[in-house]
């Protein structure tokens, strides 16, 4: 009946509970959809069963048999294949190296690159993918890599194939694309789980949807039973209505940050873009992966160099450009990865967030703890952390409450202007929430966000005006309140 | 207009990627220039003949830890391990009639049972020291260090409790020539050395790229991550290259051995960092991944060249440490300028 099941699977990370008593049942020949918002815990769930995580807890079961894989290669054996999300590839390798590794053919001693060539062209010509097998993974584009990635788990005849996020970096055409290879594949009776929050995707493609929410299983429906709006509140847990907290803040006229024609040195990066962000206002930044979304604020902050350009904060233009002048004219940058670039993990809640503002804390280069200590008591507060104290190491909280030490800490340097690079990723829907009505609080205060997101209904919820990027330039601002996800789509793919 | 200026930005960046990437041997040529110039004698024959098999031994070692460079490790070991199989290998193969033998009793032995048995003994530490880094994750650096110091002390114990720690000598003839001697033809000869030197790089060569090993230590180097998700077995290949760098450097020990004639537990000092300056020259990033035997190769003989030429034009000595810190640091920071992520 099922060719795959998961029961109460749960996983605990340092202050996190990933997965709580999570479940999944898959049948042949089918595709399922796996829903929830980012740290809803899809993707772990997903690594407990190829065997990168180890569940703390739970049974798996692969054709009614129990299995508990310590390594991806004894997945990999039993036909469960998975193309991650962060596209792992050795970049300085050719594409063919990539496609076989970890099951190089032989002949006698010797790689067989003979066979291995003439397969991928075989596999490559079958899912129409038009790449050279011989060029060096790293000299292609994302969504080349991404079509790589899928022929990888194609061809390794597995029975289950897992597609975490595989659209991040389509365009629709690829993606109408990789929905017929899909459906090729569920002929020959390959089950396939389809990770995503895209809801249009989902009930195009998928026979059954299964929705988690904080590590929690909460629903597994057909998906011809499902609409947008019971998925939306099955992922969120919350009325509609309630999604997003209410608009209050108004723009006014007077230009806070303004950007002309700025491009980066080292391409690919952004080119020739020019906007303006007026005082009180928030400016989505939309746009698919490899659009330069993330080169775009980190140009503006100084952290990537710009070939040209020019860039005004409050009237005054920015001639120094790195970081530490960018902080002092009134610019305040939420990286990304937060782990890798945004917390300093064993240090404590105190360090965290007094950090970017230390020259206020130090006399003579020598520190004065007692400031500091009331700033970040200030921090945890005002953004409501939840810690037991301020010395506690901040790897121990959870992702949305390092957000907000992250978010306190840049409050800290009273910035004009905050440059917002997907906040809410990573963190659960109660969080979200509070970042979002923080967003709209330092708006009404006369501040001003820009605020990259990937996910499209929160930029459509929170945002004035969304500035769209498509391959490192700008494609159009619309205005959110009148704009629909077709058009930003059609906006994302205008340069590719 | 915009394109223009791309497409002028596409060529400074084209240009300045080819400078980056043959700077050294620019530099090197240059240094080669300076040394003819002043004593233009330096381009006969005999002194490349010279150079070619100076730098015959160190080939073996630099293949021997170009590997694990590759890997995205590195092992300080490997001076250590050269002289702990010179060592070894010497004090079983002294000459019969010889009368400071260290043993003896021992009969003759036929020189590839020593020669053997080192090599599987330096492969043994090396499995250890493969052991400690992969298992217990241990920083390669740290790992390689303990393991030198470890390895100096048992073979400086073994040489005090048999040789009184004074040099071994008086080798068995059959040893000296595994070394010293050569094919000969008429007016020409190709030394020994030569040969090993050519064999291991080919060896070297036909793993690195026609194995799956050599795919697979590619792979890890360049991204373990994606080799584990692929279902690569990182550890069993880890531990399979660190035996075969071990082999290279028994079989590199017992050469040096027998090449220099008379071994102190002195031998092999300072090998490594040589080893692993010669693979940077040569092109193997130190952050894995990357690198291919002629460049290797073309380091070591660079680094000979050099080496020998500032001897030859008659530089003092603690001039010529200058001149080579600075290449390998240029080297090193080249390397970083190709891998640098340029923001």
């Amino acid at each position: 009946m099922y060719v795959l099941e998961m029961r109460g699977i749960s996983k605990q990370f340092p202050g996190v509970k990933a997965l709580d008593d999570a479940q999944l049942f898959l049948r042949p020949g089918t595709v399922h959809a796996l829903m929830g918002e980012n740290g809803a815990g899809k993707s772990t769930l997903m690594k407990c069963l190829f065997g990168i995580y180890r569940k703390d807890s739970g049974e798996i079961l692969l054709d009614g048999k129990t299995v508990a894989f310590e390594s991806p290669r004894q997945a990999l054996d039993s036909g469960v294949s998975m193309v991650h999300q962060e596209l792992n590839q050795v970049l300085e390798r050719s594409v063919l190296d990539n496609i076989w590794l970890g099951r190089l053919p032989i002949k006698g001693i010797v790689v067989d690159d003979v066979r291995m060539l003439s397969e991928t062209n075989s596999v490559f010509k079958k899912l129409q993918i038009h790449v050279n097998p011989q060029k060096k993974i790293g000299a292609l584009s994302v969504s080349e890599r991404q079509m790589v990635e899928i022929a990888k788990a194609v061809s390794c005849n597995a029975r289950i194939i897992v597609l975490d996020e595989p659209t991040s970096s389509l365009t629709e055409n690829e993606v109408e694309h990789l929905f017929t290879i899909i459906r090729t594949l569920k002929k020959e009776g390959v089950a396939v789980i389809y990770i995503s929050h895209k809801m249009e995707e989902i009930l195009a493609i998928a026979d059954e949807v299964t929705v988690m929410r904080d590590g929690k299983w909460i629903a597994t429906e057909k998906s011809g039973d499902l609409t947008k709006d019971r998925i939306i509140s099955l992922m969120v847990g919350r009325d509609l209505a309630k999604l997003y907290p209410p608009k209050t803040n108004k723009p006014s006229d007077e230009v806070v940050l303004s950007v002309r024609d700025l491009s980066g040195t080292y391409q690919p990066s952004i080119n020739d873009v020019s906007f303006d962000l007026f005082k009180g206002e928030i400016l989505g930044v939309s746009g698919l992966v490899g659009s330069r979304r993330t080169e775009l604020v980190e140009t503006i902050f100084g952290l990537r160099k710009k070939r040209k350009g020019e860039i005004h904060v409050g009237g005054k233009r920015i001639t120094r450009h790195f970081p530490r002048a960018s902080i002092a004219s009134g610019l305040g940058l939420v990286t990304e990865e937060r782990r890798a670039t945004g917390i300093f993990p064993l240090l404590n809640i105190q360090f965290n967030a007094m950090i970017a503002n230390i020259d206020a804390y130090a006399r003579f280069g020598v520190m004065r703890y007692k400031r500091a200590a009331k700033d970040t008591q200030w921090v945890i507060d005002a953004l409501s952390v939840k810690t037991p104290s301020q010395k506690a190491a901040i790897a121990n909280l959870s992702g949305g409450n390092q957000q907000k030490v992250i978010l306190g800490r840049w409050l800290l340097t009273s910035p004009k202007v905050l440059l917002l690079d997907e906040p809410t990723r990573g963190i659960d829907v109660g969080a979200k929430f509070e970042i979002y009505q923080l967003m709209i609080d330092l708006a009404n205060k006369g501040n001003s966000v820009l605020f990259i997101s990937s996910e499209m209904p929160e930029l459509l919820g929170v945002a004035d005006r969304i500035l769209v990027m498509s391959n490192g330039r700008m494609a159009g601002i619309v205005d959110a309140a009148k704009t629909s996800q077709e058009e930003i789509l059609k906006l994302a793919a205008m340069y590719i | 207009m915009a394109n223009d200026n791309r497409k002028a930005a596409d060529t400074k960046a084209k240009l300045s990627a080819f400078l980056i990437k043959n700077a050294l041997y620019l530099v090197m040529l240059i240094l080669l220039g300076i040394i003819v110039m002043i004593s233009p004698n330096f381009l006969r024959l005999q002194n490349f003949y010279f150079i070619v098999t100076q730098s015959s031994s160190r080939i073996i070692l630099a293949l021997g830890v170009a590997s694990i460079i590759v890997l995205g490790y590195t092992d300080l070991s490997l001076g250590r391990s050269v002289g702990m199989a010179a060592i070894i290998s010497s004090s079983l193969l002294q000459a019969v009639n010889y009368s400071q033998r260290i043993f003896p009793k021992l009969p003759q032995l036929p020189i590839f049972v020593p020669i053997l048995a080192v090599m599987a003994l330096c492969a043994l530490f090396m499995v250890a020291q493969g052991l400690v880094v992969s298992k217990l994750k241990v920083a390669p650096f740290i790992a390689s260090l303990g393991f030198q110091l470890v390895i100096y002390g048992l073979q400086s114990l073994y040489i005090d409790e048999f040789n009184d720690s004074s040099p071994i000598g008086g080798f068995d003839p059959k040893f000296s020539r595994f070394a010293q001697g050569a094919i000969e033809f008429d007016n020409f000869r190709i030394p020994y050395l030569i040969l090993y030197a050519l064999a291991a790089a080919i060896i070297v060569w036909f793993i690195w790229n026609k194995t799956k090993l050599g795919r697979n230590m590619y792979a890890i180097g360049g991204n373990v991550e994606a080799a584990t998700v692929s279902g690569v077995n990182v550890v069993a290949n880890i531990l399979i290259i660190y035996v075969i760098a071990g082999l290279m450097y028994g079989f590199g020990g017992a050469l040096e051995g027998a090449r220099t004639g008379s071994v102190t537990n002195m031998l092999g000092q300072g090998y490594e960092l040589d080893a692993i300056a010669a693979c940077v020259v040569g092109g193997v990033s130190m952050r894995g991944g990357v690198g291919t035997v002629v460049g290797v190769v073309t380091g070591v003989l660079m680094f000979q060249i050099i080496n020998y030429g500032l001897v030859f034009i008659g530089v003092n000595p603690y001039v010529q440490y200058i001149v080579k810190g600075m290449i390998i640091i240029l080297a090193v920071a080249i390397d970083s300028q190709k891998y640098i992520k340029r923001k």
